[in-house]
């Protein structure tokens, strides 16, 4: 399999660019299904976004409503649990399944925004790092450093700390925090790039810098961007639940995975279903993510392709 | 190696100085610790007497020397939770984390070492498949709920262990398989992959020919030097240590430095906050420089430069 795939790879260049005849867009979906990973992950992907955007069509209950006469009911196949709540209830009586599907919505949509402005950033810098080398490249890349040297999720708790915690912080603060492995990833990708024949030759025609920049180095950097981001999803929706977890994400009444697994986590001893079905959800879309990104990465960037 | 040794050391300080005006802008935009410190009786005269006794009344750069200057004293300012020096506290809480990471590093290596050994020479066999798709299965997991479902089973289905605290070699068995699983996942694909790469080399080959048993040529030609790059990734994994440390102490209420950054993170003590995020990041950066130190002696083809 892989060797077709690496033969294939020259035409596949332009990727980043819109598919501009069928034959590229069936070939690419001819592509996907032969890898089983990849169709998994796209599958998993496709529920999980079709459950957050139809949330209201399908969750059998108000994620919201309370009622206390049904605490912590069990799902239905065990005893005292009921088809109504095919997954329980909680604490207040909520709905455990609608809570999940509502619950993907926050988790798509911070992960994939926070992807997207943590890769704006990143990328820009990455860009003028690589290109522009000297005291703008070591600025950037000792500011890379710094970022490093404090972990993720200690920089990120202190920030919303200082903020105070809401959707959109959580947004600014995961992209604001993340961007360093773009600029890293880019900067080295560009470094390779811009020695090649065709920079130099624009730049020998007269191009300036911003069109070299923008017309002849990012496309070439841009599918790493895409492989990098897809993975980046997954982990950013690890982050959100790890901080709506510890209090400092998503506040109630917005539902979220995180929320849900803190909430549950002090029913452990009666009500085991609480914390533990977002957490599947969680794993199951993170998976699902994982596997696309790889699939992505092996026919979008064959040098970046696992040993397999 | 003393002049790239030294050339490092030079190259922290700038990120050190980077840090510090992170922390400081951090702190700045904290807004008013004043009122934090203040009772509610307390007037504004007691306001302005505070305001300039911490130095709040200066200008911002004036500011940001002192907080410099202090820092260079390892002075961090009190923490008003506890009412003392906020250093001493963070110290006082590292022995506690630094057990649990090593713990967690030890249970990390012993699950990594032989399913990456075992996937890379049975490659593409069952157990490879099981193996590699265990390791996916680990990265995907948050480590937190991991942690939620291990109290569950052997804590309260099972009674095994206990569920929080610190101690006996008991209490310390979950927290460290909690924060272990994700590194021995990372770890296990990155020794798959460094083991697959140098069976593929000649020097394995002429080993092979020379009809030497399959397990010398695995465990003595191979194994040594694929382990070059894990050695590195391990001691790269400080970040990840002390980021996992934060949740999983949280979970577990071990009483390590984790568990104290996010009480005071809560409770906006931004003096031990600052302490703690500088402790940590001199620990990242020393153990980063220590791996990179470490990869070019086990690994004399790599030249300083």
């Amino acid at each position: 399999m892989s060797a077709s795939l690496e033969t294939q790879t020259p035409q596949l260049q332009s990727i980043g660019k819109p598919v501009q005849h069928t034959g590229q867009f069936k070939r690419l979906t001819r592509m996907l299904f032969k890898s089983k990973t990849g169709t998994i992950g796209f599958l998993i992907v496709i529920a999980v976004v079709f459950m957050s955007i139809f949330a209201g069509a399908i969750a059998p209950h108000d994620p919201a409503k309370t009622q206390a006469a049904k605490r912590l009911k069990p799902p239905m196949w065990m005893e005292g649990g009921s088809s109504v709540h095919p997954l329980g209830t909680d604490n207040l009586g909520r709905d455990v399944l609608s809570r999940i599907i509502y619950g993907s919505q926050v988790s798509l949509m911070v992960g994939i925004c926070a992807v997207i402005l943590a890769g704006t950033i990143g990328v820009i810098l990455g860009l003028v790092s690589g290109y522009y080398g000297g005291w703008i490249d070591s600025i950037i890349m000792r500011t890379v450093d710094a970022f490093l040297a404090i972990p993720n999720i200690l920089f990120m708790l202190v920030i919303l700390a200082v903020l105070g915690p809401s959707l959109v912080t959580l947004i600014l603060v995961l992209g604001f925090t993340n961007w360093v492995k773009y600029a890293r990833i880019i900067r080295s990708e560009v470094l390779g790039v811009k020695e090649r024949d065709y920079v130099k030759a624009a730049r020998t025609v007269g191009a300036s810098n911003q069109r070299i920049i923008l017309t002849h180095i990012l496309p070439n950097v841009i599918s790493s961007f895409i492989v990098v981001s897809t993975l980046s999803v997954a982990t950013t929706i690890i982050a959100e639940a790890s901080l709506s977890f510890l209090g400092l994400g998503i506040q109630p009444p917005t539902v979220s995975w995180g929320g849900m697994l803190s909430d549950g986590r002090q029913y452990l001893a009666t009500s085991w279903w609480v914390a533990t079905f977002p957490g599947i959800a969680i794993t199951i879309t993170v998976l699902g993510i994982m596997f696309l990104g790889d699939w992505l990465r092996d026919i979008l960037d064959p040098r970046m392709k696992a040993r397999k | 190696m003393r002049q790239y040794l030294l050339k490092s050391l030079l190259q922290i300080i700038p990120v050190l100085f980077l840090i510090s005006i992170i922390v400081f802008v951090l702190v700045y935009c904290t807004g008013d610790p004043v009122s934090l410190m203040l009772s509610d009786t307390a007037t504004d005269e007691d306001r302005r007497i505070l305001i300039a006794a911490l130095g709040l009344d200066q200008p911002l750069y004036i500011q940001y020397f002192t907080f410099i200057g202090h820092l260079f004293q390892g002075d961090f300012g009190n923490s008003f939770r506890y009412d003392m020096p906020a250093l001493p506290i963070v110290m006082e809480r590292l022995p506690a984390t630094f057990e649990l990471a090593i713990a967690a590093m030890l249970v990390a290596t012993v699950i990594s070492v032989p399913l990456g050994i075992l996937s890379a020479t049975k490659r593409n066999s069952f157990l490879d498949v099981l193996f590699s798709g265990s390791s996916v299965l680990g990265k995907a997991m948050p480590h937190f709920w991991l942690g939620i479902m291990l109290i569950l089973l052997f804590a309260v289905e099972l009674k095994a262990l206990p569920v929080s605290g610190r101690g006996t070699l008991a209490h310390l068995i979950l927290p460290a398989f909690t924060l272990g699983t994700g590194i021995a996942a990372e770890m296990t694909r990155l020794i798959r992959s460094s083991m697959l790469e140098i069976l593929n080399q000649d020097y394995i080959r002429t080993a092979r020919s020379k009809g030497l048993l399959e397990s010398i040529v695995v465990y003595k030609h191979a194994l040594r030097n694929s382990m070059i790059p894990v050695v590195t990734i391990m001691a790269l994994q400080t970040s990840t240590l002390i980021g996992g440390t934060l949740i999983t102490e949280t979970i577990f209420s071990w009483p390590g430095m984790g568990q104290l950054i996010i009480q005071a993170v809560n409770t906006r003590d931004m003096a031990i906050v600052q302490a703690a995020v500088f402790v940590v990041a001199i620990l990242v950066i020393f153990s980063n420089l220590l791996a990179d130190i470490l990869y070019r002696v086990l690994d004399p083809r790599i030249k300083y430069n």
